[in-house]
């Protein structure tokens, strides 16, 4: 029982993890209709400018701030430069050019940093079985994804952001700036991959350490509906609660499958995710 | 006179069917056999001027020149992407090289066409899931994919050799020609005779029926439902193909290097494909030509370069993942029809050039 115990406190934590990066691809899916694949490309470049800070300074704290506000640029940097001139492009662009980053990035990052695991520091105490640290990645990704729901439902800067990814030609007209509400848009969501970055890495950081998480991610928006934000957290809670099970229970090579078995399945019932809505379609 | 306006009339009416019959004058089927035939003598002659080193890399074109047409065939054809081919490389390579290891009697083109079949299974089940998917849904379960797969190894380590692989040594070469032919010569005939088959196969697929039914799922699939066609049924058939020719690609690579390990399966391996069908040129065969000989020759240009400006290795190991990635980006934004986008614009240039010369060479003759 004690394992069960262990195995599902630990789930819940990496679990806090996936729907921090899963709910930095929905805000972006929210926006553009695209999936960031560079997301986990630009949480990485957040955290190893994080692990150099906090090399030179010896303060977490302010490693952390900078790892946010490199995020945040680096999100509105791809936006302006790489995703904005493709608006008139087929689906399978976008993907292609996150991808592209994706690659860049890592590669830069093992330029840089090499292809060596780093030791990074968690938050607090990461000790027991639900440690310091666990309760923090826990809340920490509960009021971030609080605060993006106020900040869709409640405030002004939320409406126009959804406006503009709904209805950008009426939003237009009605005075919105529907690029600067993109841009705004991907900012926000790599600060929030960011996050997961540094809540994801310790103890270990290298060039392919989000691969997985990203994965993981990625499922759990999916099992979201990948337009849904508290659908997210809560696939993300699911997703790592139940890896975790088959992680202790059954091998922890056989998470990724997993994670592909439970992608596949959830999609083969309702292929627009468990909380998502079918868009009808056009004839 | 009133025939010439006619046919005339029919080369400029937008959407007249293309003539089964090409300007050879040779069914399709037969003008390709004719192709792959002179391109494996220019192979097989090349293979013996070139020096073994070159013979190897010849045949890794080879490989990845199937495994990056497959890929256009389900990607730029029908417009399924997918992020996870080295999977079925994977399954092609070990398919190989525990047939060679357990069942050592078996002759090297039966462990293929076994390597194809495990890899077409594979990608039933895949396009299975894949038809009820679109878009970045495709996309994510098939990364899943190429992440999740090769840790399979180290789950079954007795048999799959857990991080390091299975090692193995294929005979396959008659020993009639022991004396006349290099391993690596002989290497290079296998895999692009195999290659040459498969890519006879695909071309014949693209221009069919089939091929037909392909690009009207692509372009839409409203339309295409309501002229007939079974969608789900096309979208499985092609992740079908496609997955058997990575398959065999990865039969082909366990051939060559004699080893299958989950490190030559990473991600990485995955998106290069891609990479390498993008900067081809999504729409086209030709493109997949182009896009193996660049997976290759970058690898090989960003090595020359490392050892001559003596790069640390940090900046040598990562070089060839920046280059794919630059690639990607750059080809997208700016040359979005790839390599082969512009050897037609030149061909074309070039044929009305020839035309007008020949016009004018015709109008001096009545002079």
């Amino acid at each position: 029982m004690n394992g069960f115990l262990a195995l599902t406190v630990n789930g819940v934590a990496t679990g806090a993890v996936y729907a921090a990066l899963g709910l930095s691809l929905v805000i972006i899916y929210r926006a553009t209709r695209v999936i960031n694949f560079a997301q986990p490309a630009l949480a990485l470049i957040s955290t190893y400018l994080a692990y150099s800070v906090n090399k030179a300074t010896g303060s977490y704290w302010l490693a952390f701030a900078v790892a946010l506000a490199a995020g945040a640029v680096l999100g509105a940097l791809t936006e302006r430069l790489l995703i904005r001139p493709l608006r008139n492009r087929t689906e399978l662009s976008p993907v292609i050019v996150t991808l592209g980053l994706l690659m860049v990035l890592q590669a830069v990052s093992g330029m840089i940093w090499t292809n060596e695991p780093q030791s990074f520091p968690y938050a607090f105490d990461f000790r027991g079985l639900f440690s310091a640290s666990n309760l923090f990645t826990v809340v920490a990704v509960l009021v971030t994804a609080a605060g993006i729901l106020v900040l869709f439902r409640f405030t002004s800067l939320g409406l126009r952001l959804r406006a503009a990814a709904f209805k950008p030609e009426v939003a237009r007209m009605l005075g919105v700036r529907v690029g600067l509400m993109l841009t705004v848009g991907w900012a926000l969501a790599a600060t929030v991959g960011a996050l997961a970055g540094l809540l994801a890495t310790p103890p270990f950081l290298f060039p392919t350490v989000l691969d997985g998480v990203f994965v993981y991610a990625l499922t759990a928006a999916v099992i979201g509906g990948l337009d849904n934000p508290a659908g997210t957290v809560l696939g993300g809670f699911a997703v790592g609660i139940g890896l975790s099970y088959v992680s202790g229970y059954l091998g922890p090579e056989l998470v990724t499958v997993a994670a592909l078995a439970i992608l596949v399945l959830v999609l083969a019932l309702r292929p627009n995710g468990l909380f998502g809505q079918a868009v009808a379609r056009r004839v | 006179m009133p025939e010439k306006s006619t046919a005339l009339r029919d080369r400029l009416r937008p959407g007249t069917p293309a003539p089964v019959r090409t300007s050879a004058g040779l069914p399709p089927l037969v003008r390709h056999l004719l192709l792959a035939l002179a391109a494996l003598a220019v192979i097989v002659a090349l293979s013996f001027v070139v020096d073994p080193f070159t013979n190897v890399r010849l045949a890794t074109v080879g490989y990845y020149l199937i495994a990056v047409a497959g890929l256009t065939l389900l990607t730029g054809f029908n417009g399924q992407v997918s992020l996870g081919h080295g999977a079925f490389m994977f399954i092609g390579a070990y398919t190989v090289a525990l047939l060679v290891l357990y069942v050592p009697g078996l002759p090297f083109w039966a462990d293929l066409l076994l390597a194809a079949a495990a890899s077409g299974v594979a990608g039933t089940l895949a396009g299975a899931a894949a038809a009820r998917l679109h878009g970045p849904y495709l996309a994510g379960a098939t990364l899943a994919l190429a992440v999740g797969l090769p840790a399979v190894t180290q789950r079954f380590p007795e048999v799959l050799g857990g991080s390091n692989g299975l090692g193995f040594t294929v005979n396959s070469r008659p020993a009639s020609l022991a004396g006349t032919v290099s391993t690596p010569q002989w290497q290079a005939w296998v895999v692009w005779t195999t290659v040459l088959l498969a890519l006879v196969v695909l071309a014949n697929l693209t221009r069919s029926r089939f091929g037909r039914m392909l690009r009207a799922v692509r372009d839409d699939e409203v339309s295409a439902e309501l002229s007939g066609i079974h969608i789900g049924r096309t979208k499985i058939f092609a992740f079908v193909i496609s997955a058997v020719c990575g398959g065999l690609a990865g039969g082909l690579q366990a051939f060559l290097l004699g080893t299958a390990a989950p490190g030559s399966f990473s991600p990485v391996l995955s998106l290069s494909l891609l990479a390498a069908m993008v900067l081809g040129g999504i729409g086209s065969m030709w493109g997949a030509l182009w896009g193996a000989l660049a997976l290759v020759y970058f690898q090989a240009w960003s090595e020359d370069l490392t050892h001559a400006l003596d790069l640390g290795t940090d900046i040598a190991n990562n070089l060839p993942l920046a280059v794919y990635g630059v690639v990607l980006i750059v080809v997208v934004l700016a040359f979005p029809q790839g390599i082969q986008g512009g050897v037609r614009a030149l061909w074309t240039r070039l044929s009305r050039l020839s035309r007008l010369s020949r016009s004018r060479s015709t109008e001096e003759g009545h002079r």
